[in-house]
């Protein structure tokens, strides 16, 4: 973004700069120019970076203790919680951690929703965006077999099950993804690995988000493009590092509270008791951040259909900036597509409640109207809204509804004229 | 445009690349295949269960290739029920006698055909089975009469080695 060159002020420091332009990286971030109306819901990209970091390195401790075998899993996961010197912290924050995730990518992705970041130019920001989701949930299922308690064993069963949906090859890509003719240790060994790899992928595509992020620079509350990078900016550091810090610990201590006063509650108890192929608990449930998907898989009665309603309802937010036709960006200026992005909050909250509930009588079919609700909000109602939807005057530039612009227009433009003189 | 005569060189790269593909194809292969059933899952292959002491009305499930088996000794009252079910009203229609080649004893893999649950004996709305996860309704033929799994419960191969020895497998 910044377009002036930089040059370290050291003799090394240019030597080493000029054979590795680390310094110039280093300097890119700093001086990053950064939209100065960011409110506190633009936090959350850097406590997602936390999130990443706290799972690997929590992650790393685990496997040094960890046995990915069937007959030992269960065993060496209640060795790290009983004998392992802190191991009960280290596997709490691993675990809970996976919660605060989802948590802070949930309210990631519905801020985009919200301020409209997933429009021109930031197309590609949004949809590697998505297939870090998308890995997200395969790590976090993955490691959750790990343990190998009932609720691991049923849930990879399931899971992996959904895949026989598939027309005729079906069958063998099951067989293959186990490794045997149902779940067992083949299938832990290579959950293990790819519960392994998978974060590091997500590392990368981490790195290339913010890549991605740093050609157009942030998307703001108002949604307009900086006019005037020297007026309607400041720098990420100091500005944006100590507000992201702030933001980080009030979520730390949010974290620290699930960690110290109720590690089990985003648990199943079920999953306490060690994998048994001949019984399945009377319940079976995803961890919660799964919720909605589970409850749009189990609306549709027939198996292939619910598996691909489950599926588009991911993919269908890859399409997301062309579904939406508007071309104004954030929801404060769009009083309809306000509304109905609350209805789409409560529309998914309502579906994870009811993924939670058993799929019979009025859950069901709640559960139905709520999963025809989702696909219509982004099939019907965004492609329509964008024509028909009278949108408010967006302000002329980021400073100008933060030093109480005048709504009428041609004041304002004479204001920023003679701000220019 | 001119046209572009298909020289020595062309005819090389083409050459090159097929070689390539096929090269890499076969390097990926052994790559994929690890991970199907290996020798000794195969090699589990059957299984002989004694069922003497099983009485009419009971059901015992052992494990075969790591998935649940059901035996049940069948009542005459159940056997009448599974035969008196017209194919009409099956979503996937299967005579009883072909599920059952014994009429007193059904053997089928306990596994839902749905998401691969085990469902619940002498549960849901037609007193066969039930499949706690999504809501599946088999009844004492392990034919799925409602909810979301596609097709009846599986009969394994299977035969009687004497009267009181299953072999499954």
């Amino acid at each position: 973004m910044s377009d002036h060159q930089y040059t370290p002020k050291s003799k090394f420091g240019k030597w080493f700069n000029d054979r590795l332009p680390l310094l110039t990286l280093a300097n890119h971030l700093t001086d990053y120019p950064t939209p100065k109306n960011l409110n506190y819901w633009w936090t959350f990209g850097g406590i997602l970076t936390f999130c990443l970091i706290t799972q690997i390195v929590t992650g790393l401790v685990l496997a040094m203790h960890y046995i990915a075998h069937a007959d030992m899993a269960f065993d060496s996961v209640e060795h790290i919680m009983r004998d392992v010197n802190y191991g009960w912290l280290i596997r709490y924050i691993h675990a809970n951690g996976a919660s605060m995730f989802f948590l802070a990518v949930y309210i990631h992705i519905f801020r985009s929703l919200f301020y409209g970041s997933y429009k021109a130019p930031r197309e590609i920001i949004w949809i590697i965006g998505i297939i870090i989701y998308l890995l997200m949930m395969a790590a976090a299922f993955m490691g959750y077999v790990l343990p190998w308690g009932q609720m691991s064993f049923w849930g990879a069963t399931v899971i992996t099950n959904l895949f026989s949906a598939i027309p005729l090859v079906g069958e063998g890509i099951v067989t293959w993804l186990w490794g045997g003719y149902s779940v067992d240790n083949p299938t832990l060994t290579r959950f293990f690995t790819l519960h392994y790899l998978i974060p590091f992928l997500i590392l990368g595509l981490v790195v290339l988000h913010i890549w991605a992020l740093h050609v157009p620079g942030n998307n703001n509350p108002v949604g307009i493009d900086i006019q005037k990078p020297s007026k309607d900016t400041v720098p990420f550091h100091p500005y944006i590092v100590i507000k992201d810090g702030f933001a980080l610990l009030m979520f730390i201590i949010v974290f620290a509270f699930f960690v110290f006063y109720t590690p089990n509650i985003l648990g199943h108890a079920d999953n306490y008791i060690e994998a048994n192929p001949l019984v399945t608990p009377a319940h079976i449930v995803p961890e919660w951040y799964l919720l909605p998907f589970y409850a749009i898989l189990r609306s549709v009665p027939d198996k292939l259909l619910g598996v691909i309603a489950m599926l588009s309802a991911i993919f269908i937010l890859a399409a997301l900036p062309w579904l939406d036709t508007s071309k104004i960006r954030s929801a404060v200026f769009r009083p309809l597509y306000r509304q109905f992005y609350w209805i789409l909050v409560a529309d998914v909250l309502i579906l994870g409640y009811v993924g939670a509930m058993p799929a019979e009588g009025l859950y069901l079919l709640i559960a139905r109207v709520a999963t025809a609700y989702y696909f219509l909000h982004f099939l019907v109602v965004l492609p329509i809204l964008g024509f028909k939807e009278k949108t408010l005057p967006i302000p002329l530039s980021i400073t100008e509804p933060i030093l109480g612009g005048s709504p009428n227009l041609a004041a304002a433009k004479n204001k920023e004229s003679l701000d220019i003189k | 445009m001119s046209e572009k005569k298909t020289d020595r060189r062309d005819f090389l790269f083409t050459a090159t690349y097929a070689v390539g593909a096929v090269g890499v194809a076969a390097t990926i292969w052994p790559m994929i295949d690890q991970m199907n059933p290996d020798a000794s899952v195969k090699a589990l292959a059957s299984t002989e269960v004694d069922v003497s002491s099983v009485n009419p009305g009971k059901t015992i499930t052992v494990l075969w290739r790591g998935k649940p088996v059901f035996i049940r000794r069948r009542t005459q009252d159940e056997i009448a029920e599974a035969k008196s079910v017209s194919l009409q009203d099956l979503k996937h229609p299967e005579k009883d006698e072909d599920r059952a080649k014994n009429p007193e004893w059904l053997v089928m893999l306990g596994v839902c055909t749905h998401l691969g649950c085990v469902p619940l004996d002498q549960k849901g709305d037609y007193n066969g089975w039930f499949c706690p996860c999504h809501g599946s309704h088999y009844d004492i033929s392990g034919r799925i009469r409602k909810g979301p799994a596609p097709t009846n419960m599986e009969i394994p191969k299977y035969e009687f080695v004497n009267a009181n020895t299953i072999k499954i497998g």
